[in-house]
């Protein structure tokens, strides 16, 4: 009854119409013993009770109330409000994909703002409407670069986010695409033996900037590499970073990928987000996923379509060049309206506090006796670092102090050693610089004693 | 249809120099002192400049270009669009939930984590499926979920299976997922009646077909009486029986794809439990899946000991991980919300006056359009107007075009494959009797109009903020991006 | 109703074919370009120098809602696409059967344009 305007009246009289004498009716043609399964679920609640049960558990993620320095991959950036209220408007809200253009010229021009954003923070000629987030981007991108080479073979940096490589594996074991992980030395990728692993069969080398590790890879020196090769150069990228960071496009990459959550959604226990995919212009046509592109009307007016749709599952089917269908259209538009929000100016400033932030951070926590920087290179907003104690057990300790220090990184796992991933963004007061000091070194130092007794 | 003039783009509007501070001062080190300057760009991105009114005003304008649900009726076949509570959006959106990290650990998110398991419950109860994972972000992507598990449960017992029967109605994204996952597919034809042909079926069997993947109803509105037949000579032939849930909404509650022997199903969670379609997602897709296919669920699996919950991403023969965490929980939780509002029987009762609604407007339109196939339906039905002694050259696009004019959504037109001149019409259950009849009576008075002045009615629509797009120029020369500055 | 020009071959999927010495030109019927619609985009993922099967799919021509391939009526090398489709590809419904061609392609087994139909045996089929 919830949502249903039908009165009992109207039921029946449709019933009625229809000549059923019951609702039961209405499902005779399937067969009897598949009707009226037993289904085991709580009764139902009323919107009173929904909302107090809701804040009750919300208050049992005890994360969310902690002073959080994680990043890997999502990041706890300003958002202005205006975000949440435009993208709570039901016209953009509850609007379904443009498929009419006459009557869903907003969601189409905002998209082709959007692409137009994403091209020029990234130094690319052309973006799709976004894939479902940073990991898959990556998958789709490394899919379509087989496609567009006609080679089987992927390389990948291992100081890329091991999410991402392991979400690439999936996607790419399925077309039998075969995958090599290219080694890191000091936390960034060795150019001698990504060198060696670049022949003649290669679709594309993909390397993330910053990597994982926040470290700033050595990309100038890749371009050369690719000269006189099919392989194509293909990043990941951060796109809160691209307010002060120089774009891929600048240092040779062909196909620019990544998650959007650092340009206004929220971090929501990881989504939803939404990955976006811009490329040079010949590759246009190798894209998956929805692109919107500027019609005339029969009236001669500038209006908006979805366009070079045949390489689309519902036209394409089984040669289509992905089956996605339904990406992250709403997350697409958060990030739109941050970027029109910000400016140029706001993201530069947030980009370049994040850093400073994070290099006081970065100080400070390297001022722990014991606690060393993990790599020697430069970072962005986020570092690793080697404790003086198990990293499990110190994060464990801190959180007890109601600080998130950081992502363990497990020996073996993403790097060698173990450590600690920490993070700053341009939300990290120098309160909380001194605080996440404190909390680590009395975490390292409670962990320390006990481990004596 | 609000008639919004002109909008100019954002780089229009720009001034192209100024903007906004954001960021309070904290002082530290320049940055040039910090990053080496051949990382740093050498000026700022080329993003539109415009003041925070600006800016408000023109998102406002766009999303009064749009038609959408709070604005009316979408009688859109195979898409479910219901009305989407308010409620769900304003819980999944608590600071509780909005600023949890994704690696903040198991044990700083038991709430979500909790809410996460008990969905899959629920969803498993209503599925009949013995687990359920939530990881999947779209129905597409739960499709590529349940087929690599297809896929990775045949190569585990050594079965050398290279193709995804798919019947000819069937959604596009049933054989794009089956070619993604590296099969062949081959159609199997629908009957005369709109349903599975079983003697076509069952002459492409054989020990090279790893699943076949139905819709029920299918695309046509139309239960598959024969299921259980269907779902025995599947398994006979060793093969897999996979459920696309897009049309779940007409059976929830009443039936289960387990019951009826499907193995895997993935179900969407933006169409039968109504979280926002946002104008093209974030959808969800989660996917379900019987005993025997467990061990190959995607990771991380949320697991249960005690009273804790915690995340496994150790599981040998599992296909691995579908996205970077741990997909769309934000609107996996709109659909908690949504679930836990109903309860089973208001579950069931959307699904009745789902199928009430439609065979309601079926009812009201069949004289005037003919059904494809006049049998009892269930939550969609499709009509076709390719009596060209009857309509003339009018044909569905027109009558869409004509609807958007008159403030309804089109229907889907020139759906499924299989019908010519096809519309697809699905009202959905959160539609009043009075909005169908409504509905019905537009739809006559534009066929009445198109017979009196066909030039008139094959030019719709009129009153939309642009007409007709030419979408041959779009294609040949794309413009997908506005003219750079540079 | 769609013309068919004499003198070619035709198979059964509306590709034509010109033999040219040892060249077989080839491109779709206008029955095929009718069918398709406005033509956007001609697609080669096969490019000059690389050898095809026949019956393989070696391009793909694509309007606003629908997308075919082209089955090779012949085995052999490619050894020209019509680059003018590139600004162009509006040639293949304007002129399917002259500016409009596709393909060229050197065959390896010219016997391989025995089966295929001549255009009265095509319009019967047509038919």
């Amino acid at each position: 009854m919830v949502f249903l305007p039908h009165t009992p009246g109207d039921t029946q009289d449709m019933l009625n119409t229809l000549g059923l004498k019951s609702v039961d009716d209405l499902f005779s043609m399937i067969p009897a013993k598949l009707k009226n399964p037993p289904i085991e679920f709580p009764p139902a609640l009323t919107e009173m009770e929904i909302q107090s049960l809701m804040e009750s558990v919300a208050a049992q993620n005890r994360g969310a109330q902690c002073l959080s320095f994680l990043g890997g991959g999502a990041y706890q950036h300003f958002i202005p409000q205006a975000v949440f209220a435009l993208i709570s408007r039901g016209d953009f809200s509850t609007a379904y994909t443009p498929y009419q253009p006459e009557v869903s010229q907003g969601t189409l021009q905002a998209i082709f703002e959007f692409q137009t954003m994403i091209s020029r923070l990234t130094g690319m000629s052309a973006a799709n409407a976004g894939v479902y987030d940073g990991a898959t981007a990556l998958a789709e991108s490394a899919l379509m670069a087989c496609r567009a080479t006609r080679k089987e073979k992927v390389l990948v940096a291992r100081t890329v986010n091991p999410h991402y490589r392991r979400v690439m594996r999936t996607y790419l074991s399925a077309p039998g695409v075969e995958i090599v992980e290219i080694p890191a030395r000091d936390g960034a990728v060795d150019l001698e033996a990504l060198k060696a692993a670049l022949d003649d069969d290669t679709a594309a080398f993909f390397i993330q900037q910053p990597n994982y590790f926040g470290v700033l890879e050595p990309v100038d020196s890749l371009a050369p590499l690719f000269e006189g090769k099919k392989a194509l150069l293909g990043a990941a990228a951060y796109p809160h970073s691209l307010g002060v960071l120089k774009t891929p496009g600048a240092w040779g990459a062909q196909i620019v990928c990544g998650d959007l959550q650092s340009v206004g959604i929220p971090l929501s226990f990881g989504g939803p987000y939404s990955g976006f995919m811009a490329c040079r212009e010949d590759l246009v046509r190798h894209l998956p996923g929805r692109i919107v592109g500027q019609a005339k009307d029969a009236d001669g007016r500038d209006g908006y379509v979805l366009t070079l749709q045949t390489r689309e599952q519902h036209i394409r089917r089984a040669k289509a060049t992905s089956n996605i269908c339904t990406n992250q259209a709403l997350c697409a538009l958060s990030a739109t309206i941050f970027l029109a929000m910000m400016g140029p100016r706001g993201l530069r400033g947030a980009a370049a506090q994040s850093v400073r932030q994070a290099h006081k951070l970065y100080d400070a926590l390297c001022s722990i006796e014991g606690v060393k920087p993990m790599f020697g290179q430069p970072f962005y907003n986020e570092f690793a670092l080697e404790l003086p104690a198990p990293a499990a057990a110190v994060i464990a300790e801190a959180k007890k102090d109601g600080v998130l220090p950081g992502i363990h990184l497990k020996a073996g796992e993403a790097c060698d050693g173990e450590g600690l991933l920490v993070c700053a963004t341009e939300l990290t007061s120098d309160a909380d610089v001194a605080r996440c000091k404190e909390a680590l070194k009395n975490a390292i130092d409670h962990v320390k004693t006990h481990a004596v007794v | 249809m609000p008639l919004d003039a002109f909008e100019p783009s954002l780089f229009e509007l720009s001034h192209g120099e100024g903007g906004r501070e954001w960021i309070p001062e904290r002082g530290g080190a320049d940055l040039a002192s910090l990053i080496p300057s051949e990382h740093l760009a050498p000026e700022p991105a080329a993003l539109p400049v415009v003041s925070e009114p600006e800016a408000v005003r023109h998102f406002t304008k766009l999303s009064r270009r749009n038609f959408s649900i709070e604005s009316g009726f979408y009688p859109l076949g195979s898409c479910t669009m219901k009305y989407n509570p308010k409620i769900c959006d304003s819980l999944a959106g608590l600071p509780g939930f909005a600023r949890l990290h994704p690696e903040a650990g198991a044990d700083m998110a038991q709430g979500t984590l909790r809410l996460m398991d008990d969905i899959s419950g629920f969803l498993a109860q209503i599925s009949g499926m013995d687990k359920v994972t939530t990881n999947p972000c779209a129905g597409a992507h739960g499709e590529f979920c349940g087929i690599l598990m297809v896929r990775a449960y045949h190569e585990d017992r050594g079965d050398d299976r290279d193709v995804v029967l798919v019947p000819d109605s069937a959604h596009g994204t049933n054989p794009a997922t089956a070619a993604m996952v590296g099969y062949k597919t081959v159609e199997v034809k629908s009957n005369s009646s709109g349903c599975v042909d079983l003697d076509d079926l069952k002459s492409k069997l054989n020990d090279k077909v790893a699943a076949l993947m139905l819709t029920n109803p299918n695309t046509l509105g139309l239960f598959e009486k024969e299921i259980l037949d269907i779902a025995r000579v599947v398994h006979e032939a060793g093969a897999l029986l996979y459920y696309d849930g897009a049309n779940l909404n007409a059976i929830a509650g009443v039936a289960r794809p387990g019951d009826m022997g499907f193995d895997v199903v993935h179900i969407n969670l933006h169409k039968t439990f109504s979280t926002p379609h946002g104008g093209g997602g974030p959808g969800a897709g989660p996917v379900g899946v019987k005993q025997r296919l467990i061990p190959y669920l995607p990771t991380p699996l949320i697991e249960k000991s005690g009273e804790e919950y915690t995340l496994n991403y150790d599981s040998p023969k599992s296909i691995g991980q579908l996205s970077t965490f741990y997909g769309n929980v934000g609107i996996v939780l709109r659909a908690y919300v949504y679930m836990r509002m109903h309860g089973k029987e208001g579950i069931r009762r959307n699904s009745e006056h789902a199928v009430l609604n439609a065979r309601y407007l079926k009812h009201l339109l069949k004289d005037h359009i003919p059904p494809e196939i006049d049998a009892p339906g269930m939550h969609e039905f499709v009509l076709t107007m390719k009596d060209k002694s009857r309509f003339g050259e009018f044909n569905a696009m027109g009558l869409a075009k004509n609807l958007i004019d008159r403030g309804f959504h089109a229907p889907t037109v020139y759906f499924p494959l299989i019908v010519k001149e096809a519309l697809m019409m699905e009202p959905t259950e959160t539609e009043s009797k009075r909005t169908l009849e409504e509905f019905a009576a537009t739809v006559v008075d534009i066929l009445n109009e198109a017979a009196r002045d066909p030039e008139k009615a094959m030019h719709a629509p009129y009153t939309t903020p642009v007409k007709r797009l030419d979408e041959v120029s779009a294609a040949r020369n794309p413009v997908l991006v506005h003219p750079c500055c540079e | 109703m769609s013309k068919i020009q004499d003198g070619l071959k035709y198979t059964e999927t509306h590709e034509w074919v010109r033999v040219e010495g040892s060249v077989a030109v080839i491109g779709i019927t206008d029955h095929a370009q009718e069918e398709l619609t406005d033509i956007v985009h001609v697609d080669y993922p096969i490019g000059v120098g690389e050898s095809v099967e026949k019956g393989s799919d070696c391009v793909v021509i694509e309007s606003c809602k629908a997308a075919a391939d082209l089955y090779a009526p012949v085995s052999g090398k490619v050894t020209e696409t019509n680059e003018g489709l590139a600004d162009n590809p509006a040639e293949v419904n304007d002129d399917p059967y002259g500016k409009g061609w596709i393909i060229k392609i050197e065959m390896s087994d010219p016997s391989q344009l025995d089966v295929l139909m001549d255009a009265d045996a095509y319009r019967a089929h047509s038919e």
